[in-house]
This record gives C-alpha cells, sequence and structure tokens, in this order.
C-alpha cells in the first residue's frame, strides 16, 4: 500500500518537473529580452537537476547523484558565463 | 535493482510526502517565472526550486537511500550547499547585466546625439 504510494507521487513529481522545466523552455522561447532567456536556462538547468535526482530515487542507483551534481555545476558555470557575456561582450575580460 | 518494494512503510510516506513537496514548491517558482510581469520580478520565481525544493528532494533522496542500504547517506547535502551558494552568485551577476543593458538603452533614448 504505502509503496503504491511512493510510486505514484514518484510518477506526480516527474510529471510535475517536467512541467516545470516546459516553463523554463518558454521563457526561453518567449523571453523578450536576452536576459530573461538567460534567466529561463538557468531554470531549466535547476529543475532538470532535480529530475535526475527523482529518477535516482525511483531506481534505487546511486549514480544519478553524481550526474546531478555535475549538473548543478555546469548549470552554474553557463549562468555566470552569459551573464558575462550579456555585461560586457566578452566571457574572460 | 529497483529497491522501492523493499522500503518499510514509514519511509516510504517519508520520502513521498518530501518528493511532493519539493515537487510543488518548485512548479509553483517555475509558473511564477511564466507569469510574472518584469524580468526584475521574475528574477525571484525560480529561486523558490532552487532552494526550497533542493532542499525537500535531496532530504527525499537521504531519506530513502538510508533507510534501504541502512546507513546514514548523506552526500545530498553537497547539492544543497552548491545550489545555495551558487545561485545568489550567478542572479546578481545577471541582474547587474540587465540594469548595465538598461542603464545604456536609456541614455542612448535621451541622448541620441551626443554619442
Amino acid at each position: 500500500m504505502s509503496q503504491l504510494v511512493l510510486t505514484y507521487s514518484l510518477l506526480a513529481t516527474q510529471v510535475l518537473l517536467g512541467l516545470a522545466i516546459g516553463c523554463g523552455a518558454l521563457r526561453i522561447f518567449l523571453g523578450p529580452r536576452a536576459p530573461d532567456r538567460v534567466l529561463g536556462f538557468d531554470t531549466l538547468s535547476v529543475n532538470a537537476m532535480l529530475l535526475l535526482l527523482t529518477f535516482g530515487i525511483r531506481t534505487g542507483e546511486e549514480l544519478y547523484f553524481e550526474a546531478a551534481l555535475a549538473m548543478a555545476l555546469f548549470g552554474f558555470v553557463g549562468t555566470v558565463a552569459l551573464a558575462k557575456f550579456l555585461l560586457r561582450g566578452e566571457v574572460i575580460e | 535493482m529497483s529497491g522501492v518494494e523493499h522500503l518499510p512503510p514509514w519511509a516510504a510516506v517519508i520520502t513521498a510526502v518530501l518528493l511532493l513537496m519539493g515537487a510543488a514548491v518548485t512548479v509553483i517558482g517555475s509558473l511564477g517565472l511564466l507569469r510574472l510581469g518584469t524580468f526584475y520580478e521574475r528574477v525571484h520565481a525560480p529561486t523558490l526550486g532552487t532552494t526550497l525544493g533542493t532542499v525537500f528532494i535531496a532530504a527525499a533522496s537521504m531519506v530513502f537511500f538510508s533507510v534501504l542500504q541502512s546507513r546514514l547517506v548523506l552526500h545530498e547535502i553537497l547539492i544543497v550547499a552548491l545550489g545555495a551558494a551558487t545561485t545568489p552568485i550567478a542572479l546578481t551577476v545577471l541582474v547587474g547585466a540587465a540594469r548595465f543593458r538598461d542603464t545604456a538603452e536609456r541614455a542612448q533614448l535621451v541622448e541620441p546625439d551626443e554619442r
């Protein structure tokens, strides 16, 4: 019974996080200006990282944790690089 | 090896509740990113997912793997700490870039012939 609850809540979590990723992607496409698109990318990467953690719980594999950690790191690096590019027109001054 | 069926009921319920809370908070933040009006309002919304959503889902993962392997598994704290440390830095740089571009556009609008 409680295992069934966990299975369905895992499914619901995946659907909700997919919806959140869709919101981020929509903001990337719609975003009236460039900083909006960068913000959408940041949201998308964080939500994808959370979805990877949920996959890890669903399959019982520890491997997804490392992928999620790398994704969080690269999302941060990408956002900062894009923001620096918007600020000056070059990433490394 | 899917471990969901080897989990005791109380741990399954705790994991389910934490997962649903994290997903709900994250979806609310992302909807705010879609709904709010200006860029400076939109910047606030997704931080709901990067702080509270990450904390809840990482806690669910910690409870799940700790009970499943009957030892303390705490390395999800790394993701929480990383998110809490990097998100303010990234968004501060991003808002600085947006303000820089705003002032540049406004200066161009006010005095087009002095540049």
